[in-house]
């Protein structure tokens, strides 16, 4: 019932938004990728993992109201497209905030909260949320 | 001698009124706000716990601190009494929260609302002997209070993290230790709500140990009240440490600025240590710290702390202060806070 | 590379159809697509089964051979493989059995989709319909499929490319052609107002702008036989077919609103046909969404012209660019695997000259288009009487 070795293995990834940067061709990526798409062979061993600053803008939101399970306790919740400082795109909640409050281009900064857990006696699955900055 | 080198604190949004509270139970809340001095209390939300508050609070530490140092912290150690596991520990999760290095010590606490304090004490002595460089030591709690019961009012959320080294901003000249097995307050395996002796709690429980602990310490360090700018105790309600201070001869205007629990609610592990938080908040050199912890079961660690001329060039304003915190509140009723404490029976249960 | 043909088809009623299985459905529309095409099973050189997620939905895999099985068909030993491409699995299959027979290999192959939706709470399907989607990256924080539409609809809206009106009128298309067609989930027509006063899905989609949950099961017969094609009644081509990808999860596109799968997989797709886009008489989109069907409009005939279209109501079937004249994913239902495969059945009935009131007149060619989750995989397909 418990996909532990799936989780943990993302856990760094997750929890402090550890992306990758080509040093082929300086692209950086959230999520982390194996291989670069823009250079693809060329990249190969050259894919360095980088660490996010945890900042960016909105990009664009929307309040989820026919959301999934594991969610239940957060409905309706807002999901958003955050442009991070460093280029990529994340996909992820905002929290601790009123669905007003979010504009496209508010700056968000990243937290960690719980995302999951397999029920009463599972792990708990952390990552990555996000936060207003005022 | 060891040093706080950096430190960091976070506390919840949600927040809930006393008289909120008062409202469903029938009861008076000025009884509440006058006779405990509790107004508001912090209260996590669903997606937040132990584990994400102390993530938090150290983040707020490091990155006063500078996050290329991280690395050199060699062991970790987290208090509380509400960890999110019973065995998995908080602190080994904190390692990959923080991007801490794996070549590290690092173990949870248990003492009541001491835990946290008695981890600073273990990296002292550790940073003492030269085992290692820079320690951590979180106090962080979520902590529940049984629906209907006093401690409803004042048991909240939030903690605090002190990284610790031999040169830093606050020079901690002394920690002293006084422990009884006294049974004031305690929570059986299995059981979601503590229990706790009622007045027990008072005389016998926190005064004997805060009032002995701070009065050793004083005895030690051949000190008097008048010595120190600041006090902070141990604040499962407003009015406990104000009475404490009086008796050891404290005036109002040293325990002030450290005063939290009539705000945010008593955030057991992280009460005292959050209280110092927003002392060194607003200290300048020279200032005299007597800082002292009291965990039920029963004990207390004292601390006696100089701030030196360090804080001038410390990088405060990368870390949202205390009182920072204490703006912005979200305002929840109780319908609210029963959801977010998962006090609601959900089908499965 | 032959010539392939369809020389039948067959599908069910889609909608919620409490009482029949994964394999009542797929047997009935095989069934009813071999009688079209009069064949018999013996006829049949392979089998391609298209289903996206029986695996969670009912805990079926191996989804081909249950198929062929449930069919009557296991005797005969007819090769039999599951295509899957999220919801493009139906127009994966389609390619993939073209290009068998196409290839020589096969002569005559059926090729069906089916899904069953409606087994599971509607908190379930979401997610199992969030397989589409990446799985770590996107649905485990709480990502939908119709999440994602909205927020490319906000972005679209907040850049003021276009207005909730303009979206919101793909459905009320859908829906009066579904009104038209006996086989649709939904046989109401809505207006405009409906859709932007019904409940929030996520803001700002209702549920008038997202497909159903739907079961059914759609299958055609094609093939090269000259015999077989020469005695079917309106033998229907194959003039193209084509797919295309893009990066799986919306926020590693290139641009969030930027269909670039479906840009590259019609351009292919015309240019193989060696037609060019006007002459398209009726398409059929892949409207998941009311704002990926617009979108896809937008794509196709550029910003300009499809706002023109929408906003002059040129999209119905008696009008200048009928589009999704079978009830689209809206109205007529969207079973993930199927729903490919019902808009090549929609497409020969154009053709045919048999759609009943929603025919277009003199209908020639059609282009289908068959999407996988929000665009990472694009499927068209352009059929015709040449």
């Amino acid at each position: 019932m418990s996909d532990v070795p799936r989780f943990w293995r993302e856990s760094n990834h997750r929890y402090r938004l550890v992306g990758t940067k080509c040093n082929n061709c300086g692209s950086t990526f959230f999520p982390p990728r194996d291989v670069c798409p823009k250079c693809r062979r060329e990249s190969i061993g050259k894919m360095e993992e980088l660490e996010f600053s945890g900042y960016g803008e909105v990009y664009s939101y929307t309040v989820v109201h026919d959301g999934l399970e594991p969610f239940k306790f957060q409905l309706p919740y807002i999901l958003a497209m955050i442009k991070t400082d460093e280029g990529p795109l994340v996909t992820g909640q905002i929290v601790d905030a009123d669905p007003s409050e979010v504009k496209i281009g508010s700056r968000v900064r990243v937290t960690l909260r719980r995302i999951r857990e397999e029920g009463k006696t599972g792990i708990i699955q952390y990552g990555y949320k996000f936060i207003l900055e005022k | 001698m060891a040093s706080i080198v950096s430190y960091g604190s976070y506390i919840p949004r949600y927040r809930i009124k006393a008289e909120e509270i008062a409202r469903i139970w029938g009861e008076n809340p000025d009884n509440i706000k006058n006779g405990l001095m509790v107004y508001s209390k912090s209260v996590p939300a669903p997606d937040e716990d132990v584990l994400t508050i102390s993530t938090e609070a150290a983040r707020n530490a490091i990155n006063r601190w500078g996050k290329e140092n991280r690395k050199k912290i060699g062991a970790i150690y987290v208090g509380s009494e509400s960890h999110p596991y019973a065995v998995k520990p908080t602190a080994s999760i904190l390692v990959e929260s923080l991007g801490l290095d794996y070549n590290i010590m690092a173990a949870d606490y248990e003492f009541a609302c001491k835990a946290g304090t008695a981890a600073i004490q273990n990296v002292i002595g550790l940073v003492d002997s030269d085992m290692i460089e820079y320690g951590m030591a979180i106090g962080a709690d979520t902590s529940q209070g049984a629906p209907g019961d006093a401690l409803e009012y004042s048991a909240s959320a939030g903690g605090t993290a002190f990284i610790i080294g031999k040169k830093g901003i606050a020079d901690i000249n002394k920690t002293y230790s006084f422990t009884t097995d006294t049974p004031d307050f305690w929570r059986r395996e299995g059981e979601k709500y503590p229990s706790h002796g009622g007045r027990f709690t008072g005389e016998p429980a926190y005064f004997k140990h805060i009032l002995t602990a701070a009065k050793k310490m004083m005895e030690l360090m051949n000190t008097k009240p008048e010595d120190y700018d600041y006090a902070v105790f141990h604040q499962p309600n407003g009015k406990f440490p104000t009475r404490a201070a009086k008796m050891l001869g404290f005036k109002d205007s040293q325990i002030e600025e450290g005063l939290m629990t009539p705000y945010i609610g008593n955030t057991y592990s992280n009460s005292m240590m959050i209280g110092l938080s927003a002392i060194l908040d607003k200290a300048e050199p020279g200032d005299r710290i007597l800082a002292v912890a009291f965990g039920s079961g029963a004990g207390s660690d004292a601390f006696d702390i100089t701030v030196n001329d360090s804080i001038k060039s410390f990088n405060r304003s990368s870390a949202p202060t205390v009182r920072k915190q204490l703006e912005n509140p979200i305002w929840i009723d109780y319908a609210y806070y029963v959801k977010f404490r998962k006090k609601i029976i959900m089908r499965g249960d | 590379m032959r010539d392939v043909y369809i020389i039948g088809v067959g599908t069910t009623k889609f909608g919620e159809l409490w009482d029949k299985s994964l394999r009542d459905l797929a047997t009935e529309a095989g069934l009813k697509a071999i009688t079209d095409a009069g064949i018999y099973s013996e006829d049949v050189n392979a089998l391609y089964g298209a289903n996206t997620s029986a695996g969670q939905f009912i805990d079926q895999e191996h989804i081909a051979s249950l198929i062929a099985d449930a069919a009557g068909l296991s005797e005969l030993g007819i090769p039999s493989i599951r295509i899957e491409a999220g919801s493009a699995s139906g127009g994966a299959a389609l390619h993939e059995a073209y290009l068998a027979v196409a290839s020589g290999k096969y002569d005559t192959v059926v090729v069906g989709g089916v899904e069953k939706m409606t087994d599971v709470p509607p908190e379930e399907a979401n997610k199992i319909v969030g397989g589409s989607l990446d799985a770590e990256w996107e649905t485990f924080f709480g990502v939908t499929e119709a999440s994602l539409a909205a927020m490319i609809a906000k972005r679209l809206e907040y850049e003021g490319k276009m207005k909730r009106e303009d979206y919101a009128h793909i459905p009320v298309v859908s829906h009066k052609h579904g009104s038209m067609n006996e086989t649709s989930h939904f046989r109401n027509s809505i207006k405009l107002e409906d859709v932007l006063k019904a409940s929030y899905v996520a803001q700002p989609l209702t549920i008038f702008d997202c497909a159903p949950l739907s079961d059914g099961a759609s299958a055609i017969v094609i093939s090269s036989n000259r015999q077989l094609i020469n005695s079917s009644e309106n033998p229907v081509k194959i003039v193209s077919s084509e797919i295309s990808t893009d990066y799986l999860s919306l926020h590693d596109r290139t641009s969030i609103y930027s269909l670039n799968a479906f840009k590259r997989s019609s351009k292919k797709a015309l240019e193989s046909a060696k037609i060019s886009k006007e002459k398209v008489d009726v398409l059929e989109l892949h409207d998941s969404y009311s704002i990926i069907g617009l979108l896809q409009l937008m794509e196709l005939y550029g910003e300009k012209e499809a706002m023109n279209l929408v906003r002059n109501e040129e999209l119905y079937w008696d009008k200048s660019r009928p589009t999704n004249t079978s009830g689209g994913l809206k109205a007529h239902g969207n079973p993930l695997g199927a729903t490919g495969i019902y808009q090549a059945v929609e497409a020969t009935l154009q053709l045919r000259g048999k759609a009943g009131q929603r025919q277009v007149k003199g209908a020639k060619y059609v282009l289908l288009h068959n999407m996988g989750g929000i665009g990472a995989t694009s499927v068209s397909t352009v059929l015709g009487v040449e």
